[in-house]
């Protein structure tokens, strides 16, 4: 039952509460390092920690923080993961952290994070927050991947700098240009649109039918 | 003087914050459903970033030249709690002036505009002259961008489109068509 | 919820409330200074590195490197700079003998500012080379003043009196004239113009031809080297 009940946090953010797509949070970071999918992978990681680790802390010390202050206090967690986090990959991966430059600071600003300490790490128990912030992270990443392989695809012609058309695809430049990043997630969430169009249909379907053989 | 006047054209329109960087996205989708609220809220969001560059510039000379890993905290809560007083000080002041923005002074100080221009302001090594201009630059840069996508909506009000396309999608399509319009200001300096 | 949950609960203290936001920031900080120690040596290592790399990159057969600091109307042979304090990269062959400077220079690009180092040989007034630090020129477009290996190459033995001028391709016919890149023109021209002003600037600056300051140590400098 319990386990059931983990499982269910993390899956919900994938796909029906997925932030990117259905709720339509963290939009500045995740189209300003689109344009290819390394980039993208590299802040879906960063995002990725960031938001599991403070969703563990808050929700740790839940008890312990007063009401009053406790919004001061989540944004402190969160910028010192966030300080980690830059710090790291400028360490470890120089050249990704030129890439992605000031968008790492600014996964502070990512109102999705705070979102999740407000709405839910500062409610539930370590393991129903843990799970999630790894399912909402997890979520976030596969959009941040999805966004920056179309981008990279259409735009350059590759995928994780390998060449996949050869030499007669003309790049289609303005995909990892900054208009490419509006237009790419307004078509996928015209996409997601028509999902759920379609399934609200099929549900109305089912009901009416429902009715019909009931009356 | 050159280099202002190219700081101050490149925050405005080449590298638009909104159109470019992706930064402040959620006032700009969020808010921009008619002309006067996003010219209010743009004329507040520019305040702000004035603000913001003074106490950039003042914490980037005095403070963190000894202790540049705090900078990020450093940088949250001085413009927070700056924006918060002054919040309290227009109140007091002008009653009118506190109608016209001050609703919006909160929900600003949480920007990533607003952070994003003390980033980019301290990673570019801009001196206290370079930082207020790139701020006026990048908050009527963003209040331009707001107010045009707000018109581009109002008219979209009124015209027949598919209920699939209504709501944020349409907007980010509209707000695409907007950055590859602004695209056709690079070069406004490096081809004289 | 929460407002009906702050009302059962009572208020606490001001004092609590101080001591868990100074509680926090104290945890805070000491993560941060810790992370910031433990990855500085390596962080500053590969800024050292990636510093020397351009610098051999932009002066060929230099195989040692020292920084110049402009200071007080010289030319100061030190590792400390002050920020507002400007600083180019005297290199030397072998044997110890200098062979150019190199020069970080910036300047607005087609769509944000671009940074660039280049190689200068004060004898000849030549460009040995050029290497971009950083840009966000249009990919596909612009990206070629830093992806095309044949316009990179053009700035070797490239004379630089009076100034570079960027012609149209093919069109080169003199020693300070460069083909710009077809379908790049604007940045290439911005590469030139970046260049040219910063040499407009340091010629002012730089030691007249022949006294430039000496490799720092005495004798041939064989330690060190290229990693």
């Amino acid at each position: 039952m319990k386990q059931n009940e983990s499982y269910e946090e993390f899956i919900k953010g994938i796909w029906r509460d997925n932030p990117v797509f259905v709720q339509v949070l963290g939009m500045c970071p995740m189209l300003a390092v689109t344009n290819s999918a390394v980039n993208a992978i590299a802040m879906g990681m960063a995002t990725f920690f960031v938001l599991v680790g403070s969703s563990f802390l808050v929700s740790s010390f839940r008890n312990w923080i007063p009401k009053q202050v406790r919004i001061s206090c989540f944004i402190i967690i969160i910028a010192t993961f966030v300080t980690v986090a830059d710090y790291t990959l400028l360490a470890l991966v120089p050249k990704v952290h030129k890439e992605l430059g000031a968008f790492i600071p600014l996964i502070v600003a990512n109102c999705m994070i705070l979102g999740r300490q407000e709405a839910f790490s500062s409610r539930y128990p370590v393991r129903l927050a843990v799970m999630d912030a790894m399912g909402m992270a997890s979520g976030f990443l596969l959009a941040l991947f999805s966004l920056g392989a179309i981008r990279e695809i259409l735009g350059d012609g590759a995928l994780f700098g390998i060449d996949l058309f050869g030499e007669n695809f003309e790049p289609w430049i303005i995909m990892i240009l900054p208009p490419g990043g509006f237009l790419t997630l307004g078509v996928i969430l015209l996409f997601f649109n028509w999902f759920r169009f379609k399934k609200d249909e099929f549900l109305a379907d089912v009901a009416a039918a429902e009715r019909g053989g009931n009356g | 003087m050159d280099n202002l006047a190219w700081i101050f054209i490149s925050a405005l329109l080449v590298n638009n914050f909104v159109l470019t960087y992706f930064l402040g996205l959620c006032p700009f989708l969020g808010v921009s459903n008619s002309l006067e609220t996003s010219a209010r809220l743009g004329l507040a969001t520019t305040f702000v970033m004035l603000v913001t560059a003074v106490c950039a510039w003042v914490l980037n000379t005095y403070v963190l030249i000894y202790a540049p890993y705090l900078r990020l905290i450093c940088f949250i809560v001085v413009i927070a709690s700056t924006v918060q007083f002054i919040e309290m000080l227009i109140k007091k002041l002008s009653p009118a002036l506190f109608r016209a923005m001050g609703i919006f002074l909160p929900l600003i100080t949480t920007n990533c505009a607003i952070l994003g221009l003390a980033i980019f302001a301290t990673n570019r090594g801009y001196g206290f002259m370079e930082g207020i201009v790139y701020a006026l630059g990048a908050g009527i840069g963003f209040t331009l961008a707001l107010v045009l996508l707000a018109g581009l909506r109002e008219e979209s009000e009124l015209s027949n489109i598919p209920r699939l396309m209504k709501g944020t999608a349409m907007n980010l399509i509209i707000a695409g068509v907007l950055s590859m319009a602004f695209m056709g200001f690079a070069g406004l300096f490096s081809s004289a | 919820m929460t407002s009906s949950a702050q009302m059962n609960a009572p208020a606490p203290s001001s004092l609590r409330l101080v001591l868990t936001l100074a509680i926090a920031g104290l945890i805070s900080g000491i993560a941060i200074i810790g992370i910031y120690e433990s990855t500085l040596p390596t962080i500053t290592a590969n800024k050292a590195r990636e510093l020397r790399e351009a610098v051999f990159k932009v002066l060929p057969g230099v195989s040692e490197m020292q920084q110049l600091v402009y200071r007080d109307g010289n030319l100061v042979v030190t590792e400390e700079r002050r920020k507002d304090e400007q600083a180019v990269y005297g290199g030397y062959d072998r044997d110890g003998d200098f062979v150019g400077y190199a020069i970080p220079a910036a300047g607005p690009g087609f769509q944000d500012t671009i940074g660039l180092l280049y190689g200068f040989a004060p004898q000849q007034k030549h460009v040995l080379g050029m290497e971009i630090l950083e840009s966000r020129e249009t990919p596909g477009l612009g990206d070629k003043i830093y992806k095309d290996a044949e316009f990179v190459g053009s700035f070797s033995a490239l004379s630089i009196e009076p100034n570079i001028v960027a012609v149209k391709k093919g069109a080169k016919a003199r020693p300070n004239e460069i083909d710009a890149i077809t379908g790049a023109t604007i940045s290439s021209k911005a590469v030139v113009r970046i260049i040219n002003e910063a040499h407009a600037e340091w010629s002012k600056r730089l030691p007249p031809a022949g006294s430039e300051p000496p490799l720092r140590g005495t004798g041939p400098a064989g330690s060190g080297g290229s990693p």
